[in-house]
């Protein structure tokens, strides 16, 4: 134990004088844009996702367009990236390989946020029984490892841009219900929801006028934290080819397709597409970061 | 004393000379330097790249053994003058002006070693909340034992516990071998607060600084807190320096005082002459805001101080009160007053010292007595029925509730058979330690929590449901509350429109230019202003937001409204203009209160009513004027009897302490079973056949509506409570009686 915690004049000190009319704090977006890991993390972002809407109109050739004579072609003037196995372009593959992505991991995020956030805001607020269940239940998803819940899914509902959105967003559900479930406990004790009641609201009322804006930060914050995870997460199934299928472009499914070929020198085929797909886990990440910080400081 | 303070004055720069080294292996001090010497302080907090005074040219000092009391609204400087003289200040904060020195040591001068001397070893802090300075996950006599290895050379293990017993013996507490085996959070507030004072004074330090050490105590324990101060500060021969906003708490304590007002130190002088002819216009309002003996709310309307602080950084030319001050002259805006010398050290920062206390009223007193509390007391006694009331002309009763929580580890009877009435148009006080089971109450009749089966509730005699979600709309309309703590009280993401809109629309059933027409109305009638509409709770101060709370209670028209300790989280000035606003909205309206607090001045002031609540049982109930006179319950007695007060002008000064009531012990746990009377393992008055312990004493009725539930028949406890020795606990002519 250090001294400062028993002795008696310890203690972090009270804050300035807090006087009437007390003025706002500055807006929490403006903290945000004063940050430069914030900057950098958008700008990459911003190129993603420009890749992935106009992509196909600049790409250099049609990311599906095949070449059997130049084969894993090495980078050049011709293709900056090279080719892959079927002679199809690498850097027209990975600008086009934004798109599915790019839209996939939102959604399945956003899914998994909104089907969170609603289980978490019940359970946290009505307590009792249902959330004594619904938390054994929480707890009973998060003990099995995701990608054997995403098999299950995709083998009974078959592979497709859809079944990867759902199972995503099942998978996150239970993570965000969770940590919103806390936010919404450090809520319960306030007196403004008594207030609420005594005006005769009702628990939906209660539930999203009330206590929801006032977890929102947490929840923005974890949805941005769950986004970097599902980029990694649809890729990671398409790699395993449960994702998004051949022959869209899409770089987990392009490194798989290629890593075969990897130990005979063709390392273009996968290095890009790997590339890729860190350069956008990270661009998530410091955003993430930014957003994290912002929101709880 | 005036010679050690003068002769004090110069020492601190004698000592600047002094090496460090020499200073921290506490060199001793000049014998005449006072405890305390604040010489011309600044202090500057950085806000947004600007420095903004928080303190402004403040000096002051405390000789040996005396205790200096530092009073003012928040935000006027008090701990950031504590602060400053342990060093302290957040990091923003920096004294940028000025010298402090402590028993003659420079304290500012100091390096890092020197600081943790000073702490250690002469100086004590103690905050308002016990929790802050005890470590949550560490037992008490580690704490303790800890605390006493960092100011005194170590020493083995027995030695250390047995001086950790000794001090907390010293602080009263009982079983101290119990206590050192428990966790911080297993005790009490006021044992806590205890043992943070042991853990102050085990370095035995010259100056003691007790930041508001009281405030979140209940009144008793306040008391107890307070009693066991004075004799340790004349054992250890402590200087204290005792902040507080509670001006009587501060002239039952100090020897002299200083006031702040936004930074500066506007007046100073001897306790006891300062509060009853206080010379400065800012002392002079705060003292008219706290209600006096004798004062009602159907005859005399607080005395609220106009307008805020001012911002920090705002810089006026002339004294810092002027803005608030109803006797300013031109004078006032141009140039900042000096000192003047108003008595025998007694100083005033005012121009117009000599008139301060013809500082006109900013209440006009009320024109005419509101004529509905008179009415209402006549109505009493012939008992005919009012046209819009119950049978028997209540608005509220409540019959018989008991309310059981299961608590892990058995059963909590927070609530025993309690029956307590209401008429329109009167406030209801329910008086009681925390614990007692006011909130319970309130809760129930709220709807928000269910009473065990068998009670009832009843609005203009019909039954209420005891659920909220069983309640019609227009039972919510008739019963609302105003929460203590606003901020916890209104959503800080909702703005001020949608907080008093909200109410408007769902239980007025309001909506366009209706509402806001009503919102209109409602806003100016707690007086607040437009522009405070489309702000958050966070944008507003404290007693603003409260406001808001009130209009959102007040909204629909209620009948009845609970406040519950509505103004315990506000300073004085704005407690009272609080005060004056209920006060007002229930004689406009009729409103009825049921009003919760632990402060027996403002529930005088405010009550018609008044119901004595004690671990879960009603122990007296009646009037406000029977209650407050003897004859009492004993509990009330004590209760009574611990309430600071203020010095009256042409009164002796009496020590306090000879007079008071000390109550031995806490409240009895809940969750036991209690025989006899409920109070008896703490009742100074306890007969001695022992029928107090076997039998529990039933409601007996004094005067008219006056019940009290004490063995000791009315007429006696009135012969007791009246007699000039009868406050000494003692047994025998009840137990020939009884
Ligand atoms: N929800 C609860 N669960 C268990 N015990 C409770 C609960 N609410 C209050 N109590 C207990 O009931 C007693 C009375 O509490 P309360 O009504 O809050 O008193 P007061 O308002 O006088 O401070 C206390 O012992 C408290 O611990
Ligand atoms: S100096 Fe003037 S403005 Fe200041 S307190 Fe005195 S009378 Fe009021
Ligand atoms: S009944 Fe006995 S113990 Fe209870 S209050 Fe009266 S004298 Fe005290
Ligand atoms: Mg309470």
């Amino acid at each position: 134990m250090t001294d400062t915690t028993v002795n008696p004049i310890s203690g972090p000190p009270v804050g300035t004088a807090a006087v009437a009319p007390v003025q706002a704090p500055p807006a929490r977006w403006l903290l945000l844009m004063r940050r430069p890991t914030f900057g950098i993390g958008v700008v990459i972002l911003a190129f993603w996702i420009v890749c992935a809407i106009f992509g196909g109109s600049f790409a250099p050739h049609s990311p599906l367009a095949q070449d059997l004579l130049a084969t894993n072609s090495a980078p050049s003037g011709a293709h900056w990236f090279g080719t892959d196995q079927l002679g199809r372009d690498v850097l027209s593959r990975v600008i086009t390989g934004a798109r599915d992505i790019l839209y996939v991991a939102p959604l399945a995020t956003l899914l998994g946020t909104v089907l969170g956030t609603a289980l978490g805001l019940v359970m946290g607020y009505l307590g009792g029984a249902f959330d004594l269940i619904a938390s054994r239940l929480v707890e009973a998803v998060l003990a099995l490892p995701a990608v054997i819940i995403a098999f299950l899914f995709i083998v009974a509902l078959g592979p497709s841009t859809l079944t990867l959105i759902l199972v995503i967003g099942i998978i996150f559900t239970p993570l965000i219900a969770r940590t919103v479930r806390a936010a919404v406990l450090a809520e319960r004790d306030l007196d403004y929801l008594p207030a609420a009641r005594l005006l005769g609201e009702g628990p939906a009322w209660i539930m999203a006028r009330e206590i929801l804006p006032n977890v929102l930060p947490a929840v923005l914050v974890e949805f941005t934290v769950r986004l970097g995870y599902a980029i990694f997460t649809v890729a990671t199934l398409s790699f395993l080819g449960f994702g998004i299928q051949p022959p869209t472009p899409d770089w987990g499914a392009d490194i798989y397709a290629n890593y075969a070929v990897l130990p005979a020198g063709y390392w273009w085929d996968t290095l890009f597409p790997a590339l890729a797909i860190a350069s956008l886990v990270t661009a998530v990440n410091l955003v993430t970061d930014s957003v994290e910080q912002v929101a709880n400081g | 004393m005036a010679d050690e303070v003068s002769v004090g004055g110069r020492s601190p720069e004698s000592c600047d000379g002094v090496t460090l080294a020499a200073q921290y292996r506490g060199a001793p001090a000049a014998p005449a330097a006072p405890a305390l010497a604040v010489r011309s302080l600044d202090v500057a907090y950085r806000v947004r790249g600007a420095d903004q005074l928080a303190l402004r040219n403040v000096s002051f000092e405390i000789a040996r053994g005396e205790t200096y009391g530092l009073v003012g609204e928040s935000g006027s400087g008090k701990s950031t003058a504590a602060l400053a003289i342990v060093r302290y200040l957040p990091r923003n904060g920096r004294v940028s002006a000025g010298s402090i020195s402590v028993g003659g040591r420079d304290v500012l001068g100091m390096g890092q070693r020197g600081l943790r001397d000073l702490r250690a070893r002469h100086i004590s802090m103690v905050y308002q909340e016990p929790g802050r300075a005890l470590n949550p996950s560490i037992r008490i006599g580690g704490q303790l034992t800890e605390a006493i290895k960092t100011s005194n050379s170590p020493r083995n293990e027995a030695e250390l516990t047995a001086a950790a017993e000794t001090m907390l013996a010293r602080v009263r507490i009982p079983d101290p071998r119990r206590v050192m085996d428990r966790y911080p959070h297993e005790l009490s507030g006021g044992m806590a607060q205890r043992v943070v004072i042991a853990m102050a004074l085990s370095a035995t330090p010259e100056l003691l600084i007790l930041d508001e050490p009281t405030t979140a105590l209940d009144a008793t324990v306040q008391a107890e807190v307070l009693d066991l101060l004075a004799p340790l500060r004349d054992e250890l021969g402590m200087s204290v320096l005792f902040i507080s906003h509670n001006l009587a708490v501060i002239s039952q304590m100090c020897d002299r005082v200083g006031v702040l007002y936004a930074g500066e130190l506007v007046e100073e002088g001897p306790a006891a002459e300062l509060l009853r002819a206080p010379r400065h216009p800012y002392t002079v309002g705060l003292l008219r805001c706290v209600p006096r003996p004798g004062q009602r709310k159907d005859r005399d309307r607080l005395d609220a101080i106009p307008g805020f602080l001012p911002q920090p950084g705002d810089k006026a030319p002339g004294c810092v009160f002027a803005p608030r001050c109803g006797l300013a002259i031109d004078e006032c805006r141009t140039a900042p007053p000096p000192l003047f010398e108003v008595g025998s050290g007694h100083v005033s920062r005012c121009y117009r010292h000599q008139v301060a206390q013809d500082l006109p009223l900013t209440q006009s007193p009320l024109a005419s007595p509101v004529p509905m509390a008179e009415a209402e007391a006549d109505a009493d006694g012939d008992a005919g029925p009012v046209a819009d009331e119950g049978p028997e002309g209540l608005l509220v009763s409540v019959e018989g509730v008991s309310k059981t929580f299961q608590a892990r580890g058995g059963s909590v009877r927070a609530l025993r058979d309690v029956s307590v009435s209401l008429r329109a148009g009167q406030t209801l006080g329910l008086v009681g330690e925390s614990g007692s089971g006011k909130t319970t109450l309130a809760r129930i009749l709220l709807g928000l929590t269910a009473p065990d089966p068998g009670g009832r509730v009843t609005l203009d005699g019909a039954e209420l449901a005891a659920t909220l979600a069983k309640r019609p709309l227009a039972t919510l309309r008739d019963v609302q509350i105003v929460f203590q703590n606003p901020d916890s009280a209104l959503n800080r993401r909702a703005t001020v429109r949608r907080l008093i809109g909200r109410p408007l629309a769902k239980l007025a059933g309001l909506s366009g230019p209706a509402l806001a027409t009503r919102l209109a109305e409602l806003v100016s009638s707690v007086r607040l202003a437009q522009r405070h509409l489309p702000l958050k709770p966070g944008q507003l101060s404290g007693g603003l937001k409260q406001r808001v709370a009130i209009a959102r209670a007040f909204a629909a028209g209620p009948r009845v409204v609970v406040c519950d300790e509505p103004t315990s989280a506000l300073d004085v000035s704005v407690q009272a203009a609080i005060l004056n606003l209920l006060g007002d909205l229930q004689a406009e309206r009729r409103t009825s209160y049921v009003f919760i607090s632990h402060d027996l001045e403002i529930v005088r002031y405010l009550a018609d009513q008044i119901v004595v609540l004690y671990a879960g049982r009603v122990l007296e109930s009646g009037p406000a004027s029977a209650v407050f006179s003897a004859p009492h319950h004993p509990y009330t007695e004590a209760l009574l009897s611990a309430m600071p007060r203020l010095p009256v002008a042409g009164e002796a000064a009496g020590d306090p302490a000879d007079t008071r009531i000390q109550l031995a012990g806490e409240p009895p746990s809940l969750s036991d079973a209690i025989s006899g009377c409920i109070f008896h393992t703490r009742c100074p008055r306890k007969l001695s056949s022992g029928i107090c312990e076997s039998t529990e004493p039933g409601l007996l009725e004094g005067e008219p509506g006056h019940l009290i539930r004490c063995h000791i028949p009315i007429g006696e406890l009135r012969g007791l409570q009246l007699s000039p020795g009868g406050t000494t606990p003692r047994n025998s002519p009840g137990a020939g009686s009884a």
